[in-house]
């Protein structure tokens, strides 16, 4: 076990992967000899050689284009993007490519990449630099997407995600980098890609949230436990595939259900969640589901704090669904 | 500090052009497209033909049965039996000379129009039509052949290509890779990206870009300022080359030794091919909206590929009208059995369209399959659904 931040349990699953199979390799910008605008792969060129640490040329769709090629020829590239809203230069590899090579192929060919990418506010990052843009991969089928919350899943899910047969986005939440260490085994483990996690149990409202809001759901909670409210808060971990039955065992328990994320509300990844919990579990409910999240504006980065939610947003929906009566 | 900064400027020399490149520049990219045959058929001056008459008959006789299903698979269209159809007449020399250059192991990327060039390098015809028919199996290619697919985005391609042949660098592989694109695809930001990653990476790869001289309506002259979109070689410092694309031979012995380079480390190429698209877009294309019929005349009457390599075999004494009409009779029946064996191909039932999004269908997707099948099976039934 060694204490270790989110950015550096990346580096340390990247080092594992690298080591336990020699088909892995990274791409991207910067990620070599500067190993890493964020220092994700700090290390990795000393150890593992220039022809398994590539620092390409500037151009995400050069880069995913390519680590397309390289995983159909099997190998496993795992490509960084220095900030998810550039990956909208490389959509037409990713949405149109990548995703449907199996597909198209009816199994022939597959392609087995990781795009990793770091996204969301509150660094007080520019624009481009701060877009939360999961719900674009989430409408893809034949992309999985994932989204950590913390260091222990994020070495797990990656690994889990480099292992994956489909190419795999995997969001870093830019803010949880270096927002604390924990404890974490060394050497190879996974955490499998679909299983979301109760990280509090509670029994008045079931909350839902992924990667940087599950932080915002968890002090909510201990806010609230202090007027005795009591809060499960779920960490989804995974998008694609969504852990549908653990909402749904949640929400029959609590009966209310509030989703938060930071993009923008409509058909954000919140509605999808809303809409399985109308269809699974609607008897079970005593208010609406509430949805905490983005405004539909386009938050200039100086004004990320009147845009992201916060604990108090998210206390004032859980306030809002247990004042809802029934009539 | 500006000081320093312009002391630096004004220390800064541009390079200066070298002997070598000037002289690229002029022979390699501006003057005649490269070429073997003289339009009817005679060696141009001071040429040898090296090639075998085994070899050179093979060449004729995939252009010949290119130009035959080309033709059986437009009228396959017009009887409804394809969704659409994209016509690779004129085109034949191009797609042959580049295909029949590659080794088994090396690796084709072609788009919708080079069916052509992935039947020779080993795809099944049927693969092709059930491709426009909209089937599932149409990229499924034998485990053996080393085509991948018929791209549909325009110049897509050309990364992935890019990506096998590092692929293969990096697996120290003998082979290469071969993307086949048209002239609209140079203005395509997949064309830039692929081509700088393959000259930073010398990769194995070879790109053959068809410049049939327009995209749909849009003529050559609109897509570049570039007096030659061999010349783009020179900006990503790879090799150039510029060749009559209707001179099978020629295609054929700068794609091979393009390949040749490519294996021995030398880095990649771009080979202009300089053709014709003698047929419309699509089947729902006019063509007749946007170039006049003196051009298509002067294509079809004077710079026919066909008429060219089949110019020669006659001149050299290797053909003669009784084989022509044998080839092609056997060609013809050939065909028709493919076809034929094509439309009955069965679709896959609805279900299996969720087996292979990904290696393992997610829960989400083994519950619309199960409600996919209950839907089926209501219907088979007799019960109506709105």
């Amino acid at each position: 076990m060694t204490q270790r931040n989110l950015i550096e349990a990346v580096n340390d699953a990247l080092t594992v992967a690298m080591s336990e199979d020699e088909r892995v390799m990274i791409m991207g910008e910067d990620v070599g000899r500067n190993g890493g605008v964020f220092r994700a792969t700090n290390g990795l060129i000393e150890r593992f050689g220039d022809e398994r640490v590539v620092d390409t040329p500037l151009a995400e769709a050069g880069i995913v284009g390519s680590a397309i090629g390289l995983a159909v020829y099997g190998l496993r590239p795992v490509a960084e993007i220095q900030f998810l809203g550039f990956s909208m230069q490389a959509f037409a590899q990713l949405l149109l490519q990548a995703a449907r090579i199996r597909m198209r192929s009816l199994g022939r060919f597959s392609c087995p990449l990781v795009l990793r990418a770091p996204f969301g506010g509150g660094v007080r990052s520019l624009e481009l630099h701060s877009d939360a843009l999961e719900a674009h991969f989430v409408h893809t089928p034949g992309l999985k997407v994932v989204a950590p919350a913390n260091p222990y899943d994020a070495k797990g899910l990656l690994l889990a995600a480099i292992e994956d047969p489909d190419p795999v986005i995997y969001l870093e939440p830019l803010r949880g980098y270096r927002a604390g260490r924990s404890e974490i085994p060394d050497g190879y483990y996974t955490v499998p890609l679909g299983k979301a996690a109760i990280v509090r149990e509670g029994t008045d409202v079931t909350v839902i949230a992924w990667s940087a809001m599950v932080a915002v759901a968890l002090e909510a909670a201990e806010m609230l436990a202090d007027e005795g409210i009591s809060l499960e808060v779920i960490d989804l971990r995974t998008l694609v595939p969504l852990d549908t039955a653990t909402i749904v065992r949640s929400v029959q328990k609590t009966a209310h259900a509030i989703v938060i994320h930071e993009a923008p509300r409509t058909a954000g990844v919140g509605a999808e969640i809303v809409a399985q919990i109308n269809e699974r579990a609607l008897y079970s409910l005593e208010a609406p589901v509430a949805r905490v999240t983005g405004y539909d504006i386009i938050p200039p980065a100086g004004m990320e704090d009147s845009y992201l939610p916060n604990a108090t947003r998210v206390m004032q929906a859980v306030h809002a669904v247990l004042d809802e009566q029934e009539p | 500090m500006a000081n320093t900064a312009q002391e630096q400027n004004e220390g800064f020399q541009p390079p200066q052009p070298t002997r070598q490149t000037l002289q690229a520049t002029s022979s390699t990219y501006f003057s005649q497209p490269f070429s073997v045959l003289a339009p009817d058929g005679t060696p141009q001056p001071g040429i040898q033909i090296e090639e075998s008459a085994d070899l050179l008959l093979k060449m004729y006789r995939w252009m010949v049965y290119g130009r035959i299903f080309d033709a059986r698979l437009l009228n396959l269209q017009r009887q409804g039996r394809m969704f659409t159809y994209a016509p690779i007449i004129g085109q034949e020399a191009a797609q042959i000379g580049s295909s029949l250059a590659l080794r088994q192991e090396d690796w084709l990327f072609g788009s919708y129009r080079d069916g052509l060039a992935c039947v020779a390098h080993g795809l099944p015809l049927e693969h092709v039509i059930l491709f426009f028919r909209g089937h599932p199996k149409a990229m499924m290619v034998p485990p053996d052949v080393n085509v991948f697919g018929q791209q549909i985005g325009i110049a897509e391609q050309i990364p992935h290509a890019v990506g096998v042949a590092w692929g293969m660098q990096l697996r120290k592989q003998r082979s290469a890779t071969l993307a086949l694109c048209g002239d609209g695809a140079t203005s395509e930001g997949a064309f830039h990206e692929g081509l700088n990653f393959a000259g930073v990476l010398k990769a194995p790869f070879v790109l053959v870009c068809q410049n049939n001289g327009l995209a749909i309506s849009v003529p050559r002259a609109k897509q570049t300022a570039s007096e030659t979109l061999a010349q783009k070689a020179l900006a990503y410092g790879i090799a150039g080359r510029y060749v009559d694309g209707n001179d099978v031979i020629a295609m054929y012995r700068e794609v091979r030794a393009a390949l040749e380079r490519a294996r021995h480390g030398e880095g990649p190429t771009l080979i202009e091919a300089v053709t014709y698209r003698l047929g419309p877009h699509s089947a729902s294309d006019d063509p007749k909206r946007y170039r006049s019929d003196a051009e298509l005349t002067m294509w079809q009457d004077e710079r026919d590929p066909l008429a060219r390599l089949h110019g020669y075999l006659l001149h050299a004494g290797l053909w003669d009208e009784q084989r022509q009409q044998q080839l092609a009779s056997e060609l013809r029946d050939e065909i028709t059995h493919v076809i034929s064996n094509a439309v009955m191909e069965p679709f896959p039932e609805p279900e299996a369209l969720f087996d292979y999004v990904y290696a393992t269908p997610t829960q989400t997707q083994v519950e619309q399959r199960q409600a996919l099948s209950a839907t089926l099976q209501s219907s088979k039934k007799g019960v109506r659904f709105p």
